[in-house]
């Protein structure tokens, strides 16, 4: 049977121990491997998913604890060829080079904007990637991208509203 | 390694007694890393997410009570009543630590640098538990070790709202825990002054720092803490640790509201 959740809108029964970490089951058991592993220590923020379109780190997190709850993976954002906008936006802003962070990069970032809306600050998105690190970038294009992702969700938002 | 996940908290104080190292789990964000650090191997893991009625907050009149379950990033947005607690959730780690960390499982682990400590022995608060109820000046024993016997459960915690505090925090720039954190709480009866991340034991309470301030001393002129009674690591060395203590101090002092 396994543990069911819905994965990236899909329900899913994942044949894995119910105290596997929901990271390694994303990977091994259901073979998707956008959410990456890049640290030991919850540090890294490379696994973050949306839990009920919340960001968590997918590795300090139990299979059992999303038992009947909807994970999202990077996998999940775009819808058929378009883009989930924070992707876009990092796409347009170059706010990745070797692009291992930026699954994680993503998911912070759609956290950051459903949080503080479409006009927030540098300072505040800055203050808030304190879980994602990044080797390459040196951040500043991952800064001005999720401010520019949180306006374009902003905007598509307000579209969708009216 | 097994998983339950309890429907009511009598069940799982029961079942706690059932494992030979049983270990509740709460957001798991400092239990879960020291299981893959293999710093911790229970064979029973006690979920205690469906226990609503750990979570939330409630005011008394004189009192600002938590339930153990309630998240940082919860208490960062609600804890209104006590606006340097909130401020201090805020401070805590990263979001996504914030989402799933808890005020109990803080407190029941009682790391030397986590901040929560440092604002329950200030905020004199009361640790309400399944079998009884601890003052916080005799909860927190020393680095790791509380006043909690084998399988007690925290319900909630009881912070006395003050009439004025401030929490001000020297963080360690990897992981976000206190090299100092000094919480600073004014009573109608007095001054309570805690500092985390700091000392030898663990969190305290600064005596001297209580009696300047209560004394109107200016608190720049308040001297460090005993050098011997401070910690030391590859981050920070006890000299370096009593001079933060000083300055985060007047961090709070100057903050208070
Ligand atoms: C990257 C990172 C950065 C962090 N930075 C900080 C920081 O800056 N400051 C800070 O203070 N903390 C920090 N933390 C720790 C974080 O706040 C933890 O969430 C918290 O210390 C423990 O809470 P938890 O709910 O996750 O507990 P868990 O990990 O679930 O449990 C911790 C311990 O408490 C026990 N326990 C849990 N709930 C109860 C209860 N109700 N009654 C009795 N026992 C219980 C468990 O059995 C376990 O032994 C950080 C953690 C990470 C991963
Ligand atoms: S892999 Fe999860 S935080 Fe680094
Ligand atoms: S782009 Fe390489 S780690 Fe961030």
């Amino acid at each position: 049977m396994g543990t069911q959740f819905t994965l990236n809108g899909q329900p899913v029964a994942a044949d894995a121990p119910p105290t596997a970490l929901l990271v390694n089951v994303l990977r091994d058991t259901l073979g998707q491997t956008g959410t990456h592993i890049g640290c030991d220590t919850s540090q890294c923020g490379a696994c973050n998913v949306l839990l009920d379109d919340v960001p968590v780190k997918s590795c300090t997190l139990l299979l059992a604890q999303v038992a009947n709850r909807s994970v999202t993976t990077i996998e999940g954002l775009a819808e058929g060829d378009r883009l989930h906008p924070m992707q876009e936006a990092f796409r347009q802003e170059h706010g990745l080079q070797c692009g291992f962070c930026t699954p994680g990069m993503v998911m912070a970032g759609i956290g950051i904007a459903n949080r503080h809306g479409g006009e927030v600050d540098e300072e505040t998105v800055a203050h808030e990637l304190e879980g994602n690190l990044c080797r390459c970038t040196g951040y500043v294009n991952i800064v001005k991208a999720i401010r520019a992702g949180a306006a374009a969700m902003d905007g598509a938002a307000r579209e969708a509203a009216e | 390694m097994s998983y339950e996940r309890p429907g009511t908290l009598d069940d799982a104080v029961r079942l706690s007694g059932t494992g030979e190292d049983a270990a509740y789990l709460a957001g798991g964000h400092t239990l879960i890393p020291a299981m893959k650090a293999r710093l911790r191997d229970p064979d029973l893991l006690i979920d205690l997410a469906d226990l609503d009625e750990l979570k939330g907050l409630v005011t008394d009149g004189e009192r600002l009570w938590i339930g153990a379950l309630t998240t940082h990033a919860e208490v960062s947005q609600t804890a209104g009543a006590i606006p340097a607690l909130q401020q201090l959730a805020s401070l805590i780690g990263d979001p996504q630590v914030r989402v799933r960390g808890t005020l109990g499982g803080s407190l029941a682990n009682n790391d030397p640098a986590a901040d929560y400590p440092a604002a329950v022995l200030a905020l004199d608060a009361v640790i309400e538990t399944d079998r009884g109820s601890h003052a916080a000046d005799d909860f927190f024993q020393g680095m790791f070790f509380t006043a909690l016997e084998e399988g007690e459960l925290i319900r909630r915690v009881g912070f006395r709202i003050p009439k004025r505090a401030a929490y001000a925090k020297f963080r360690h720039p990897a992981s976000r825990y206190a090299l100092a954190g000094v919480f600073v709480a004014e009573f109608e009866d007095g001054v309570r002054v805690a500092v985390t991340g700091a000392g030898g034991d663990g969190v305290f309470r600064w005596t001297a720092a209580e009696e300047a301030l209560a004394a109107g001393t200016d608190p720049a002129s308040i001297g460090a803490p005993d050098v011997g009674d401070m910690s030391s690591d590859i981050h920070a060395g006890p000299e370096y640790r009593a001079h933060l203590c000083t300055v985060m101090l007047k961090q709070a002092v100057g903050g208070l509201s």
